[in-house]
């Protein structure tokens, strides 16, 4: 979701085998490039006499088209995903597509990619693919020799010198050869095409703080958005509940005051009255204080607090939690919300007999699990408990996901950024 | 009868000593923060400690913590914790120590005078006192697989007024029975959760806490 919190490496995802292929693919690609490069160059100064505004609405997103493809491939071989640095136009018609689309560095640098990669990405992936290709040929060369007439693969290295069916195992050394050098550069070489291609496909700086910027302040004014709803709920809360109560209690015990002399009897129902109210109030304090804050999330941490709230769900819940310390107090609250709120919502939809819950601090991040066995089919939609949820985890540069197929079961994915060193250590957390 | 109070709000911490000692109760010593609380426990050893869950310095459940390793130190010393809400979790950790003589009330019934008074008579004589609360979060439960799930609705209800500290007598009033049709009760309850013969007291506190830890 972000570009500034990588997720830890992952590895090239091409088999071995298929890698000489896809260089082979690749390199071939990277010829057929050069023809984006010409007609994008040709299209700009036609500009002057306008067909050229035409030919760049046309090549434009088709060399964006492949340049996209070729960010796929490269994600691939890298392990790491290129986001689309390209700016999108603050209003829609042509001709403000045209100037955002000019003025862009991303078009440029695409441009510039084409003629990098026809070179340097090409001589890259057809060497790493070439050394593959080599060896298997001259390990299987003296077979080629027995079995095409003669003449026809007698002349190994060009016309130096000539080999027959005997002579021409002397060739499997230098297979041997161009294998071990294969198995040592290939990968690397195909790699190296995809981190100069990467270099030029990837956003820049700016370009990457400019999605930044966009992310932060969206998920600001979400933040700010739910969070004035949120003391809004708290007001009135309080200003139907609690305050309203004790508007009525000071009013019977004022009545019981004035009564206590004159009619004893009265003025103790109205006391009894005055204390029912009292507690009322007290209750609903209660349920709206736990609504903001739980007590147990300050008195035993998340691992108490997902405890405690396990206990109180109908369904049987494992709790698995391995910290190695308090996260910081927001991270923690969000942390305990989100959970509530997937457990609130298989508790709703899921018909779920039994759920499991693990929290775990992996790479940096807060790695939280919520699953149950229940009907599955739960889904992230606009309004959704789910939804509320991913928005407050966003909040924290957090994100969810949802593995939920129809039957069950279903499983929430949560994770939230959290340095270890942010971790409090406290001294044993339970007292039982 | 002597008291121990711990309340850090001066208010309450009055009210407390104003209620108790206007109900022939003895405070021996009220604290308003945490340390103090363990070694007043220990050298006072009163007949019940009411303790407010939340103390200083950390204002988290200090209060609890003190009145646990006080019983580790004492064992059955009588203590009634109080507190702003309650959480099953807690009202498990106080029984497991084992003893009874505990109670976990709100602290809103203290407002309700005669039943406090009650509940921390019941706490020092060795029973127990567990908020309705903490019970109605046990009632709301689906709990068919556990051992609790094979009582009938009648007996569980008898069990959580038993949890809540009521005697046989003061069960059959609320349930508009006879004693003897709650005692049949309770010894089935007794029976169906596998607790060995033994002082009916004992195996009281013993139905509670699995009652509560049935998960």
């Amino acid at each position: 979701m972000t570009i500034t919190q990588q997720a830890p490496k992952a590895p090239m995802r091409f088999p071995r085998l298929a890698q000489p292929f896809i260089a082979l693919g690749m390199a071939i690609l990277a010829e057929l490039g050069i023809a984006f490069f010409v007609l994008n160059v040709v299209s700009v100064p036609l500009i002057a006499v306008w067909v050229g505004i035409p030919m760049l609405l046309v090549f434009v997103p088709c060399t964006r088209w492949f340049a996209n493809c070729h960010r796929v491939l490269y994600a691939g071989i890298t392990g790491t995903v290129i986001p689309k640095p390209y700016k999108k136009p603050p209003m829609p018609g042509i001709l403000m597509w045209l100037r955002t689309t000019l003025t862009d560095p991303a078009t440029w640098r695409d441009i510039a990619w084409l003629l990098v990669n026809a070179v340097v990405g090409f001589t890259l992936t057809l060497l790493s693919a070439v050394l593959f290709l080599a060896s298997v040929f001259y390990l299987i060369y003296p077979f080629l020799v027995w079995v095409t007439p003669d003449g026809v693969f007698t002349e190994p290295f060009g016309g130096i010198f000539t080999v027959n069916v005997a002579t021409s195992f002397l060739m499997i050394p230098f297979g041997l050869f161009a294998f071990l050098i294969w198995l040592g550069a290939g990968e690397r070489l195909l790699k190296g095409a995809a981190y100069v291609g990467r270099s030029l496909l990837g956003p820049t700086e700016s370009a990457q703080l400019a999605i930044r910027v966009r992310e932060l302040a969206d998920s600001r004014a979400e933040t700010v958005d739910t969070q004035a709803a949120e003391l809004r709920r708290i007001e009135r809360d309080l200003h139907d509940g609690a305050q309203a109560r004790l508007a009525a209690l000071s009013m019977n015990l004022g009545m019981a005051e004035e009564m206590v002399n004159r009619d004893p009897a009265q003025a103790a129902a109205l006391l009894t009255e005055a204390r029912e109210s009292a507690s009322t109030a007290l209750s609903e304090l209660r349920d709206l204080v736990r609504g903001i804050h739980p007590p147990v999330l300050a008195d035993r941490g998340l691992e108490g607090a997902v405890k405690a709230l396990a206990m109180s769900l109908p369904f049987k819940v494992d709790v698995t939690i391995e910290l190695p310390g308090r996260p910081p107090a927001p991270v923690e609250s969000a942390a305990y919300f989100a959970v509530a709120e997937a457990f609130a919502n298989a508790l709703k939809h899921s018909a779920a007999t039994t759920a499991w819950v693990q929290i775990t601090h992996e790479h940096e991040r807060l790695h939280i699990l919520v699953g149950d066995d229940g009907v599955g089919g739960a889904k992230v939609r606009p309004g959704g408990g789910l939804y509320g949820i991913e928005r407050r985890l966003a909040a924290f540069d957090g994100t969810l996901t949802v593995a939920s197929p129809t039957g069950g079961p279903t499983t929430v994915i949560m994770e939230l950024p959290c340095e270890s060193s942010s971790l409090k250590i406290t001294p044993s957390s339970g007292t039982a | 009868m002597r008291v121990v109070i711990a309340e850090d709000h001066a208010l309450l911490r009055d009210g407390l000593i104003r209620l108790l000692e206007a109900h022939d109760f003895t405070v021996v010593e009220a604290v308003d923060n945490g340390p103090r609380l363990v070694p007043a426990l220990v050298e006072h050893r009163p007949d019940v400690a009411v303790v407010d869950v939340r103390l200083p310095p950390t204002f988290t459940d200090e209060g609890l913590k003190a009145a646990i390793e006080a019983r580790r130190q004492v064992p059955g010393l009588p203590v009634l914790v109080l507190s702003q809400y309650v959480e099953q979790l807690y009202a498990r950790e106080l029984l497991t120590g084992g003893g009874g003589a505990v109670g976990y009330l709100l602290k809103d019934r203290v407002s309700n005078v005669a039943e406090f008074l009650d509940s921390v008579r019941r706490v020092a004589a060795g029973g127990t006192a567990m908020d309705p609360d903490v019970i109605g979060q046990l009632l709301a439960r689906n709990t068919r697989d556990e051992p609790i799930g094979r009582l009938t609705p009648r007996e569980s209800e008898v069990l959580g007024l038993m949890a809540e500290g009521r005697s046989n007598a003061a069960i059959a009033a609320a349930l508009f029975v006879t004693e003897k049709a709650v005692s049949k009760h309770t010894n089935n309850i007794f029976a169906k959760l596998d607790l060995p013969p033994s002082e009916d007291d004992n195996r009281r506190v013993m139905a509670v806490l699995t009652y509560l830890s049935s998960r």
